[in-house]
Parts: structure tokens; C-alpha cells; sequence
């Protein structure tokens, strides 16, 4: 087990994956951020929190995604009981930022897109993750914001802890 | 896993963690059937046959539209101007269907215990659309869900059912799910149309529906099955109407409002009076919306339980 990233760095890293996004979406009038459930919404949570404090705004649009029903492996494995979708909001013409702690395979974003078409067309759609396993994707799907890349082999796994549910702030890879 | 049964062929055989787990699910598919895009790709590998051996409009469309909700391809079956006619059993019925590469099914059916009999002749999951006097699970399940989203937590809450309760399969569907959620149960109507031994399954019987009235929070009017009672049960609708028939001026002489519930179809003016079928208190189209969302948590959660063919 590897510590990638301590709770001071993942604060660091956080701090500046917010000031990245509002260094390209200024005050959010137009922006949307969705965190994807279930363990995006924990990095999402905070994301969204820290925009506040940057901006001072209170209300920036921020939702959440669940894509069980848009899964393309949903008769391969057990079934998967959804959690929920809260996007109290019009997604249309507007630029969504997408938010998810691990990028892997690629799978989960390319159904995020379709779950989140079924809302509206958005004007743009990003992509950011806390954790980006390059080399491992299965479809071209690539990040706009990265919080820290690693190579990694299938069969190793990349855990994220959050002080709200784990008591800690740390990010480790497992083999 | 996601349900412990590979069937819905009665709430007699979940898990009280099953019917929390359906209601979880039909949360979310509210939710999407309340967009402008009613409809996900979930089940688009998935083909369903709604065999129906007994008339129905709500369940029917309620189903078929759960189904295409689901993105699944849908195939209708009603026993009028089928083969059944000619002869044919419903295994071998069934199982024609299901030759043709189907892998769910939905089945009404007007003999009790029917979908029990099939499940243990094909493979296929089965959900039970309503069995003779039986069960009617999804409509209990959507009763339930429709309860739950006017008061939350069943648990402890106090709950009615009034009218036929001898020939309703919702009564009984209704009765197990209720109890399995916590709730208390008083089944009122008249004597002659509620069974010998029904306090059995943990409900009290009341025969005068204004006591029932008073003391529940939601009240689930049943409709008087004339079609399955063989011998004179009561003397006149007119009679029934009268004495066990929910109008307007019983609901206001209750101190407190109520929620008022009806499966369908209504007989208006026998168990139920317009004004109160339409009343503000009434939840009744909103069953009849629920009814979807539930029935595509159903299809959802048990379509995984497949035998992977590689």
C-alpha cells in the first residue's frame, strides 16, 4: 500500500482544482457543477464548498448524478440499487462540469454523458477527477482537470478516504 | 443481489428489506418518469410478454408503459382470440412465448395461485399482474409507495381497508405488505364480505365503517367484485351504498382529514361517492401514476436474475 496523496496534499489539491475552475468559469452564472454518485459526490461536496468560499457566491447550481440506469454492464454482474439524481435545474446551454473521484476504464463517464443528455443539452460538458489511472482507459475519454495522475496496473485499486465518512483525508493505492 | 426472490408472484414471499429496496428504486424512476425524457436504455437487452388471461386497463397499460420506460421490448398476450381457445394449456402457451427469445413475464391470470404453477414450469422470472383472489403485489407494493410518499414511514401508521375484502387480491397483497412495513391494519366491510380467520394475519375487523373511518389515517376502498361472487353476498348495491359506501358527510364528520385510496376501477356511488373519488383528499390518480415507477423498480431489480447464457 502507497500513500498517494496525505491529507495535507489532498487539500492542496483541492484548493487548486477549485481556483482552476473558476479560473475558467469566473463567477458560474453559466457554469453547472454534477458530482456522479456514489463516491463522486464526497469530492463533488467539497468542490462545491470551496467555489463558495472562493467566489462568495451561495448559489452556484450544483448537482448530482446517478448513472445505474444508463450502465452498459447492467446484466453482467448483480444489480445495482440506484442512489439519487438531484439536479433541481435546466442543464440547457450551459456548461456542465462533471465531477468524479477516480478515473478509470472510462465506462462510468460515458454513461454520466447519457444520463446528463437526458436532462438537456448543455452548451459543454468537462470533466474533472481527484485520481486519473492513465494507461487503464477503455474508451477515449480523458480529463480537463486532474488532481494527481498515476500509472497503475488493472489489478491494483485506488482507495480515496474523506474525513466526513472516513475520519481522514487520504488517497492510497492498493495492490 | 438486489431482491431475495427470483419471482414477484406474491408480497407473501419478500423480505421486508425487498419492499424497502423496490421503494428505493421507484424513487428514482419517478424522478426520471418527471423529465421531459421519460425513458432510460437500461433494459434495451431485455424482452417482456404481458400475458393477460384476464381483462385489465390499468395494470395492462401500466405495465407496457414500465416496460418501455425501460427501453425493453414489449410483446402483448390476451387470452381472448389467442390459441387458448383452441385448447392450449398455459405452460405450453408460455413456454411458446418464451420460445421466441423472451425472458420476463407478466401474467394476470383469473385461477389463484397460477403464477406459483408456472414458475415452477419455466425459467423465466414471473411477476404476478393479479391471480383470481389471490395476490395483486405491484398494486400493493404502488399502494404502499403512494402511502409512504403522504406520511412517510408506515411503521405504526394506521391503515383501513374497506369493501370486499373476500374476493380483492389487492386486500390480501395489501394486508401482507402493510404488516411487513410495521403499519396496523383494520379490514372493515360487511361480514358477508370478509373471510372467517382473516385476524389470523395480524389485521382487526371492524364491520361498522365509521369506526373504521375514525380511527385510520388512510383509508383503501376496495371495489365490490360482483363478477367474482357467485351467491348474493348483500341484498342491493343500493343497500351497500348506503351502509358501507364512503361519502362526503361521513369524511366530514371526522375530525381530522384523511387520505383516501381506490385501486380502480370505481364503481362511483357503491363504495365510493364522486365527490369523494374526486375530493381533494383522494390520492387516487396518483396511485395510478406511482403504479409505473413501481412496476419499472420491479422489472429492474428482478431482471438480473438470469441464468448468463454464454
Amino acid at each position: 500500500m502507497k500513500t498517494l496523496l496525505d491529507h495535507n496534499q489532498l487539500n492542496i489539491t483541492l484548493q487548486r482544482l477549485a481556483h482552476q475552475l473558476v479560473e475558467n468559469h469566473l463567477n458560474f452564472s453559466n457554469t453547472v457543477i454534477i458530482g456522479i454518485q456514489p463516491r463522486g459526490i464526497w469530492l463533488s461536496d467539497r468542490i462545491a464548498s470551496l467555489l463558495r468560499d472562493i467566489t462568495g457566491k451561495e448559489d452556484i447550481d450544483y448537482g448530482k448524478l446517478d448513472i445505474t440506469f444508463y450502465r452498459d454492464d447492467v446484466h453482467q454482474g448483480d444489480i445495482h440499487v440506484p442512489k439519487n439524481t438531484e439536479i433541481e435545474f435546466s442543464i440547457e446551454g450551459r456548461h456542465v462540469v462533471l465531477i468524479d473521484d477516480v478515473l478509470h476504464t472510462g465506462r462510468t463517464i460515458r454513461s454520466a454523458m447519457d444520463a446528463l443528455i437526458d436532462f438537456g443539452r448543455p452548451s459543454s460538458v468537462e470533466l474533472m477527477v481527484l485520481i486519473d489511472r492513465r494507461f487503464s482507459r477503455e474508451l477515449p475519454i480523458q480529463p480537463d482537470y486532474i488532481g494527481h495522475t498515476v500509472d497503475t496496473i488493472i489489478t491494483q485499486k485506488v482507495k480515496v478516504y474523506w474525513a466526513e465518512k472516513d475520519k481522514k483525508d487520504e488517497v492510497v493505492l492498493i495492490d | 443481489m438486489s431482491l431475495s426472490v427470483k419471482h414477484l408472484l406474491g408480497i407473501k414471499e419478500l423480505q421486508p428489506q425487498d419492499i424497502h429496496t423496490i421503494f428505493r428504486t421507484a424513487d428514482n424512476f419517478k424522478k426520471v418518469l418527471q423529465r421531459q425524457i421519460k425513458k432510460v436504455p437500461t433494459l434495451r437487452d431485455t424482452t417482456v410478454a404481458n400475458v393477460f388471461f384476464e381483462n385489465s386497463t390499468r395494470t395492462r397499460i401500466s405495465f407496457e408503459l414500465a416496460e418501455k420506460r425501460l427501453s425493453a421490448d414489449v410483446v402483448n398476450f390476451s387470452a381472448s382470440g389467442s390459441s387458448v381457445s383452441k385448447g392450449e394449456t398455459l405452460v405450453d402457451t408460455v413456454n411458446n412465448i418464451l420460445a421466441m427469445k423472451v425472458d420476463m413475464v407478466v401474467m394476470r391470470h383469473s385461477a389463484s395461485g397460477a403464477p406459483w404453477f408456472l414458475a415452477n414450469h419455466i425459467d423465466a422470472s414471473i411477476i404476478n399482474a393479479g391471480d383470481g383472489i389471490n395476490e395483486h403485489p405491484t398494486q400493493a407494493l404502488l399502494d404502499a409507495f403512494s402511502m409512504r410518499e403522504k406520511l412517510g414511514d408506515l411503521k405504526g401508521r394506521k391503515i383501513a381497508i374497506i369493501g370486499d375484502i373476500m374476493h380483492s387480491r389487492v386486500a390480501l397483497s395489501n394486508i401482507f405488505c402493510l404488516k411487513k412495513l410495521g403499519a396496523e391494519v383494520v379490514v372493515a366491510g360487511p361480514p358477508t364480505l370478509i373471510p372467517k380467520h382473516i385476524q389470523d394475519l395480524g389485521v382487526k375487523v371492524e364491520y361498522d365503517v365509521k369506526k373504521a373511518l375514525a380511527w385510520c389515517e388512510v383509508a383503501n376502498v376496495l371495489r365490490i367484485q360482483l363478477e367474482r361472487q357467485n351467491k348474493p353476498l348483500f341484498s342491493t348495491l343500493r343497500e351497500y351504498a348506503m351502509f358501507y359506501g364512503i361519502n362526503k358527510d361521513m369524511l366530514q364528520s371526522l375530525k381530522k382529514e384523511i387520505v383516501i385510496m381506490h385501486p380502480g376501477p370505481i364503481n362511483r356511488g357503491v363504495e365510493i361517492s364522486s365527490d369523494v373519488a374526486d375530493g381533494k383528499q383522494s390520492i387516487i390518480l396518483d396511485q395510478v401514476e406511482n403504479g409505473v415507477a413501481i412496476r419499472m423498480a420491479v422489472i429492474y431489480l428482478l431482471s438480473g436474475k438470469r441464468d448468463l447464457v454464454e
